[in-house]
């Protein structure tokens, strides 16, 4: 979620020069820890792989770009030397020509030292006589207009090209990053289609959703911004270096004296608030949690009066929340400040110490400000570079959870040749069956069942004994672990999932439906249905009346909320959808233990149509169902316990006799009553 | 709005102070390139050390001077951005909390948990970012004025600069504002479609839609590639192009300056600050940019916490208590109630007494008005017309919370909290005793499965008692309401988890424990409300017919026709 929302701003990079804002931001990185963080660096690094020629392009291009950017300040400082050159020479013309009063023909700097008065000569520093010494006297100084403008015209070439190779690069890089990215997506998703059902009872729907959204997002943002950043930082730093070598080495040792000095800042910096950060990141966790938990209790709140305690928990959550966030935030943002005075008082001796040297003209003007625009450009790369190291944790910490998913276990595929039943009659077979959800946990010992086409079987037993479990077995979602089950003779392992799934119609206990038209939920069933059929479905589930009354009818689109639904209509809807795809055997799981009364006693008669020549397996709680069913599953702590008709199971008088007895109590007390 | 600048409090006066301490801060940004000027103008150029060593020292105090600022203005920044979001999530719970039925039902609980959570954090970040913005104006006047008074000839560059940015901002708000909006729209669709196909895994398998689905989230995330692709390509081209205009600018400026040192009304300092000022002119007007790019979305999110904040419970309070008089029961006198915009009522003329000491049960199909029936009782909505008695006193004339003290509730879908389980059956009775617990959860028929547990009653329950199955948590919920030996019980369908078995014996142990209470059950199974004292059976909203069931199965044919479609001849008789 925060990195959905993470604000996309306007800033360009950092240009020379302080301004607002800066590279603070991406030190709001939650400290998570990749477990093995070179293998998934290189895994990650592995998708690129493909388009290894444009990375190179890329890679070329950021220090192209990075390097023009970086010859353009001394050029610069050439032009103001230029200029402030002739100045100073104007000035030295002007006092010659007011003592001498015209200038002889001929007349050396040298010369002209010797004709100033001793007052003027011994208060001139060495740059100022340095001057004089080269002065040409024969004319009256000019700016060297093509000299500067030559300067100028090299620079706003170098600034043109930079911003193209910078174009190509950011181009390119989209490119590759969005591909990437989204190859990733599509392969997560095809991953979990091809996920066994037993994953999706490991992990919890948001945690899925986080790996395919934000993480993904995040190595997105590495790939787009960061990787170019940091090589550009990189070469930017080197760069930098030896420009300022070039102008002055007493200078640059300055400016590297500030190096350490940034460097701690940073670091410890980023070492705290990456603490406060994650107790902030566990905070708004645990708020999110307690609103959610009270919002959606709300009724229990009130009917029950408690408010005041859910507002007295969320004032302790809240006031941990503001303390770690402000916290995190507050030791986050300074390093920005720290690391801009550090700059300044470098930038000051720079600005001293040039000033200085530059009265004995062992640097020039130029030198100077060139410099202190180098030394900007310095450390900004710098804090970038200790920060490479975090954003590669979190971006590797991220590609793992993506990667996790990606090594899951496939559900076995298909044999080879694997068989398809064209028209499947409903003869099932459990032959032998042992199955657990997990090895060490076996539920089902030695499970035989013979189902002869059209036959309803009924599965009863207490909750929690297991029921759905059968359902799970017959479309293949697990594995058995012993034995067989047989469709039409042959072996469900032996058979293309797809077929054997497609014989199968069921109702799940929570109705799904997805976000469109109840045209196209009901159409669901089957891909070729046409409109009558849909209708033909939707009135024997007894749908078509409803959704008539509806202002848009079939074309009511379904929301998340689906206020405009109740729940009973979506259990019908279900069914209508299950009365679509014609299955061989049915499969309904407690279908209509949210449609009430009237409406159940309506899909009642439509379920008895549907059953009819079919293969029913019924999660039955209605004992008139329980009763007229060719066979009676008894199911307790997921294992059959009992088997038979309903007079059988009667006759035995164990587990289902009791059970069956103990619903005939409530009708007993009301007839003694 | 007004609430939201109210809900500030006193962190409003550290936003104020964090606000001083960011002028500061840029005043004397704005100093620092005058120092300069003199350093190059009157100390290099003039070859005067003295004069370099004292701007230097100038420039050092003023750079303690922006370090010290910046830290405080982040200091107070965090405190009070903090402190608002804070006081801003707490008004909005505890809106939420106290709200009426009709208010979570006009909002949607889901939209509800992202307005206090989300929507407050995107107000947050606004605040945070606002402090520069707010400022940025006057940094890019002051700029301006500065510019323009150490260099007074250079005046059209900053008006060409301007220019050049107000067109990027025009660009920008035509072409990427959009995108991301709709960039937006993608994320959310991609989610939505995701999530769909995890929470439908079973189903999506079972009609073998897999290729439909692949094809779904496909699409999706084309879509949502192109959008992104096509942000990051018009950045790739204004960023670079933002650039260059900034160093052209530059060049411009030392170029146009050479012409006026020449004449001597300009000098190489001067111009050196000028292209300093540029910069902040630059940069200050891109703060306000990117303000303008947050606003609409912060905008968006104080109109919805601002919906909720103003919304009104519409509950009449009142404190006025009439004397109830003897235990006449529960009386409903011709009550009609319609939601809130709905056309036609959910309930109408209902009339009916419930007697302490007795069992009524209600039956009724789907969308006939059971649920609603009950939710009167604890005053979750207020009739429209008609009176709800409580041993005949007007339900609307009490106290609500007196009220519902008296009502043990036990919704369709039991919902459990995070804690312990004897936490959560005291849920109902915050005082009661471990016997009492222990006895309730007797009643319950919950005992047998908690002292299984390897904590028993200190067995803790995660968020939605994930933990735990249907029938356990619905026997829980049933505790809890025991606990509270309620004047009323109300089920609401609520042994619809339970097996034919546990139903039984449960409602064999109510029957001894209920005394002269009055009791309510929705119920779909027949078998449920058998041994009712009397049975309502509701159809669209009103009664079809009100007595025993030997009376209603020879007197009512709806009350027939559920009857025989869940139980056969023998089990009637």
């Amino acid at each position: 979620m925060s990195e959905k929302n993470r604000p996309r701003t306007l800033m360009p990079p950092k240009g020379p020069g302080p301004g607002p804002g800066g590279p603070g931001g991406r030190f709001m990185h939650p400290g998570a820890k990749a477990k093995n963080f070179t293998g998934t660096i290189k895994r990650l690094l592995g998708y690129l792989k493909t388009v290894r020629v444009a990375i190179l392009i890329v890679l070329i291009f950021t220090i192209l770009s990075t390097l023009f950017n970086t010859i353009s300040p001394k050029l610069l400082g050439g032009f103001a030397t230029s200029i402030q050159s002739t100045v100073i020479r104007r000035s030295l013309y002007n006092s010659v020509t007011g003592i001498l009063g015209k200038i002889p023909e001929g007349l050396t700097g040298q010369e002209a030292i010797n004709l100033l008065p001793e007052s003027v000569t011994q208060n001139m520093t060495e740059n100022i006589k340095n001057e004089l010494l080269s002065m040409d006297f024969s004319a009256y100084p000019e700016i060297e207009y093509p000299y500067i403008g030559r300067i100028i015209l090299t620079c706003l070439g170098l600034y043109a090209l930079s911003a193209i190779f910078n174009f190509v690069q950011s181009f390119v890089l989209a490119s590759i990053t969005q591909k990437t990215v989204y190859r990733m997506r599509n392969e997560v998703k095809d991953k979990l289609n091809r996920l066994p059902i037993s994953f999706y009872d490991k992990y919890t729907h948001g945690e899925i959703l986080s790996r395919v959204t934000n993480d993904i997002d995040t190595i997105s943002n590495t790939l787009q911004q960061s990787l170019a950043q940091i090589l550009s930082s990189l070469v930017q730093v080197v760069a930098v270096l030896i420009m300022m070598l070039s102008i002055s080495p007493i200078l640059t040792l300055v400016t590297i004296f500030t190096l350490p000095v940034i460097i701690l800042i940073t670091t410890i910096v980023a070492k705290h608030s990456q603490k406060h950060f994650a107790r902030n990141q566990a905070e708004l966790g645990n708020i999110n949690g307690h609103i959610e938990e009270m919002y959606t209790g709300h009724k229990i709140i009130a009917a029950y009066g408690r408010e005041e305690a859910a507002i007295e928990k969320f004032d302790q959550i809240n006031q941990r929340l503001y303390t770690a966030g402000w916290k995190s935030q507050f030791v986050s943002s300074l390093i920005m400040p720290l690391t801009h005075l550090v700059n300044n008082i470098g930038y000051l001796l720079i600005c001293v110490l040039g000033g200085l040297l530059s009265t004995r003209g062992i640097i020039d003007l130029g030198g100077i400000v060139a410099f202190t625009q180098y030394s900007r450009q310095f450390t900004y790369p710098i804090v970038q570079v200790t920060n490479i190291f975090n954003i590669l944790q979190a971006t590797a910490a991220a590609a793992e959870r993506v990667f996790e998913i990606l090594d899951e276990p496939e559900e076995r595929p298909d044999d080879e040749g694997a068989a398809e039943i064209a028209d499947p009659k409903g003869y099932v077979e459990f032959k032998n069956v042992k199955f657990g959800y997990s090895p060490d946990k076996i539920l089902i010992n030695n499970m035989n069942i013979k189902v002869e086409p059209g036959q309803t079987i009924a599965i009863v037993g207490p909750t929690g004994a297991g029921k759905t479990t059968l359902v799970n077995l017959l479309m293949r979602f697990y594995e058995i672990n012993g034995g067989q089950i047989l469709i039409d003779g042959t072996d469900i392992t032996k058979l293309k999932r797809s077929n054997l799934r497609g014989m199968f119609g069921m109702v799940l206990q929570d109705s799904w439906l997805f976000n469109g038209t109840i045209r196209d939920n009901i159409a669901y069933g089957r891909e070729d249905a046409t409109e009558e059929e849909i209708i033909q479905a939707a009135k024997i589930a007894y749908v078509d009346h409803f959704v008539r009354t509806l202002p848009k009818g079939y074309n009511t689109v379904i929301n998340e909320e689906a206020s405009n639904i109740s729940h009973g209509q979506k259990q019908l809807i279900t069914i209508a959808r299950a009365v679509l795809s014609d299955p061989a055997i049915l499969i309904l799981d407690e279908a209509t233990s949210n449609v009430d009364t009237r409406t159940e006693l309506l899909i009642q008669k439509a379920m008895n149509k549907l059953m009819k020549g079919r293969t029913s397996f019924v999660i039955a709680h209605r004992l008139s169902t329980i009763k007229n069913a060719d066979l009676i599953l008894v199911m307790k702590q997921g294992d059959i316990i009992e088997q038979g008709t309903h007079s059988d199971l009667m006759k035995q008088n164990g587990f289902y006799a009791e059970l069956y007895n103990s619903q005939f109590m409530g009708a007993n007390n009301s007839q003694t009553a | 709005m007004g609430k939201i600048i109210k809900g500030m409090g006193k962190y409003g006066w550290l936003y104020a102070l964090s606000v001083i301490f960011v002028g500061i801060q840029s005043v004397c940004e704005l100093i620092l390139p005058g120092k300069m000027q003199v350093i190059i103008d009157e100390g290099i150029t003039k070859g005067d050390n003295r004069v370099i060593l004292k701007s230097g020292m100038e420039m050092l105090l003023f750079s303690a001077v922006i370090a010290f600022s910046a830290v405080a203005a982040s200091l107070f920044m965090s405190i009070s951005g903090s402190g608002f979001a804070k006081r801003m999530r707490r008004m909005v719970f505890v809106k939420v909390i106290n709200a009426s039925n009709n208010q979570i039902n006009q909002f949607g609980t889901s939209s509800l948990i992202t307005r206090t959570t989300n929507d407050i954090t995107q107000l947050q970040q606004f605040i945070v970012m606002s402090r520069l913005a707010i400022f940025a104006p006057f940094m890019g006047l002051g700029s301006v004025i500065f510019a323009i008074s150490e260099a007074r000839p250079l005046y059209w560059i900053i008006l060409l600069a301007i220019i050049l940015l107000l067109i990027a901002v025009i660009i920008f708000f035509r072409l990427v504002s959009p995108l991301f909006l709709s960039l937006q729209k993608k994320l959310d669709r991609i989610n939505l479609v995701l999530r769909e196909s995890l929470t439908g895994v079973r189903v999506v398998r079972a009609f073998n839609r897999i290729d439909r689905d692949k094809l779904i989230f496909n699409n999706a995330n084309a879509d949502l590639t192109k959008t992104s692709l096509k942000i990051a390509r018009i950045m790739a081209v204004m960023m670079p192009l933002a650039m260059l205009t900034m160093n052209g600018i530059t060049v411009l400026v030392m170029w146009v300056s050479a012409g006026y040192i020449d004449t001597g009304t300009l000098n190489i300092g001067q111009m050196s600050a000028f292209i300093q000022y540029i910069m902040h002119i630059m940069f200050s007007l891109m703060a306000i940019i990117n303000i303008f790019v947050f606003l609409p979305r912060a905008y968006v999110s104080i109109e919805r916490i601002d919906e909720v904040l103003s919304s009104e419970n519409e509950m009449k309070q009142t404190s006025a208590l009439q004397k109830e008089k003897a235990k006449t029961g529960l009386e409903f006198k011709n009550v009609t109630f319609s939601f809130k915009g709905a056309e036609k009522p959910v309930l109408k003329n209902i009339s009916f007494t419930a007697k302490p000491g007795t069992i009524t049960a209600i039956l009724g199909s789907t969308g006939s008005g059971k649920s609603t029936l009950i939710d009167l009782i604890p005053r979750f909505y207020d009739v429209d017309s008609g009176h709800i008695l409580l041993n005949g006193v007007d339900i609307s004339q009490m106290d609500i919370s007196t009220l519902r003290r008296r009502i043990g509730l036990v919704p369709q879908q039991a919902l459990l909290f995070t804690g312990t389980i004897a936490e959560n059956i005291r849920y109902g009775k915050p005082d009661a005793t471990d016997e009492e617990v222990r006895e309730a959860a007797r009643i319950a028929m919950a005992l047998d499965f908690i002292e299984s547990k390897p904590l028993k009653f200190d067995e803790p329950v995660s968020q939605g008692g994930t933990n735990l199955s249907g029938g356990q948590k619905q026997r829980i919920s049933i505790a809890r309401a025991i606990v509270r030996r309620p004047d009323i019980y109300i089920f609401d369908d609520s042994f619809s988890a339970l097996d034919y078995k546990t139903d039984a014996a449960l409602r064999k142990n109510l029957v001894k424990e209920i005394k002269d209470a009055i009791v309510l059950i929705i119920a779909q199974r027949v078998s449920t409300v058998l041994n009712a004292d009397q049975i309502i059976v509701l159809s669209e909203g009103e009664i079809a017919g009100i007595g025993t069931h030997s009376e209603l199965y020879s007197s009512c044919e709806v009350y027939r026709e559920i009857v025989l479609s869940q139980l056969s001849e023998e089990e009637i008789a």
